[in-house]
């Protein structure tokens, strides 16, 4: 777990706030630009925060997204209250979806989301328990392509 | 071909980026799911897609695509335009369909962009 | 100009109700969103889409479309394929991305 030192920022999320889907992927790529991050490894933190945040929106309550920028790497956390995932290993293959059909007309729930999250990540976890909540915590090398 | 060049073949309006006309596109990448364009879409494509919410607008920041065309005629919304404007990516608007629009820029030798898939397995879930 | 011409002509993959591929294609049709398609796709279309679930044939069957095509190298669901037996829908898949798909289709069918 990185050290509260390196903790650059915690935003929070809402549950069924489509409209803002984004925002904090947003904030956060426009932050490590300021930071002078190279723009592949943004890219990649800019997609993982993307994703984290629209499962959020679409499955839980709430929840709460933190960022850390450690000499090596960044580390992206999202928590959320909310149902949880009964089956984690299914949930990261791709195409699988719990999606209901307000999710797809928004253009999401396509079941890439936790896929896409581990693809960009050199180091990837999470953890589920249904009825109460998830945790993805990803980390991405600085010196990574 | 530039942005002024996609313009006229889609017979679009520029919502947003009358400035960055002259910008030079070569991929383009068609959808209206914005996992696969956070999945697939390379960075500098021209992303086509049907979905005129701001988040296909972020969607487009996240990957630092060049510039968004709006088809089907889709309707903007006041947020949308803000945030492109402020995000400072170009939207083009055309009446065509995605299948025209794709269409007719493949005819003009714009390629299909697909991000190459990251083939390692990393480290699994707990 | 038919579905097996396309289909033969791209190198595309059908997967089901092989025998509905002599159809005739009218125009065409991308898109994921099933509101939208439902409200602006036409009879014999052949449609373009990343969507895998078994949603897409009710649509297709609904609009009374030539066939499905699924780009991205994406996998129908099961049930997707069974409705679509059922229904006499031909799905077919294709690795390359919508953007190429469509403008090959595109291609054949008015330049060809």
């Amino acid at each position: 777990m990185p050290g509260d030192e390196y903790l650059e920022g915690i935003f929070q999320v809402q549950g069924r706030d489509f409209v803002d889907a984004g925002i904090v992927s947003s904030e956060i790529k426009k932050k490590l630009k300021e930071k002078g991050i190279p723009e592949s490894i943004i890219r990649k933190a800019a997609v993982v925060t993307f994703e984290a945040e629209i499962n959020i929106i679409s499955y839980a309550e709430q929840g709460t997204i933190q960022y850390y920028i450690e000499p090596d790497s960044i580390t992206i956390e999202a928590k959320d209250v909310g149902a949880g995932i009964e089956d984690i290993e299914l949930a990261l293959q791709e195409g699988y979806s719990t999606a209901d059909d307000s999710i797809r007309e928004l253009g999401f729930g396509a079941g890439m989301g936790l896929a896409n999250i581990k693809r960009f990540s050199d180091e990837f976890e999470i953890s589920s328990v249904p009825r109460e909540g998830t945790y993805v915590r990803s980390t991405i090398y600085l010196n990574g392509k | 071909m530039t942005l002024a060049q996609i313009k006229e073949l889609l017979d679009a309006e520029v919502i947003v980026g009358d400035d960055k006309l002259d910008l030079e596109i070569k991929t383009a990448f068609g959808a209206d799911l914005m996992s696969d364009v956070l999945a697939f879409a390379r960075s500098g494509c021209l992303l086509i897609t049907g979905l005129s919410n701001p988040q296909s607008v972020r969607t487009a920041y996240a990957l630092d695509i060049a510039a968004i065309i709006v088809c089907r005629g889709k309707a903007l919304t006041d947020k949308f335009i803000d945030i492109a404007k402020e995000l400072g990516i170009p939207i083009l608007w055309t009446q065509y369909i995605m299948f025209e629009a794709c269409g007719r820029l493949y005819r003009e030798g714009i390629t299909g962009c697909v991000r190459e898939i990251l083939v390692e397995d990393k480290t699994s879930a707990r | 100009m038919t579905l097996e011409a396309i289909v033969e002509q791209l190198g595309l993959k059908c997967k089901c109700c092989w025998e509905k591929l002599k159809r005739d294609v009218e125009g065409g049709y991308a898109g994921d969103l099933l509101s939208d398609v439902m409200a602006n796709s036409s009879a014999g279309n052949i449609w373009v889409t990343r969507q895998v679930h078994q949603n897409i044939v009710a649509v297709a069957s609904l609009k009374e479309h030539a066939g499905v095509v699924i780009v991205q190298g994406a996998v129908p669901d099961k049930d997707t394929l069974e409705k679509a037996q059922k229904e006499g829908i031909p799905i077919i898949v294709s690795d390359m991305s919508e953007f190429e798909v469509v403008g090959k289709i595109y291609h054949l069918m008015y330049h060809g």
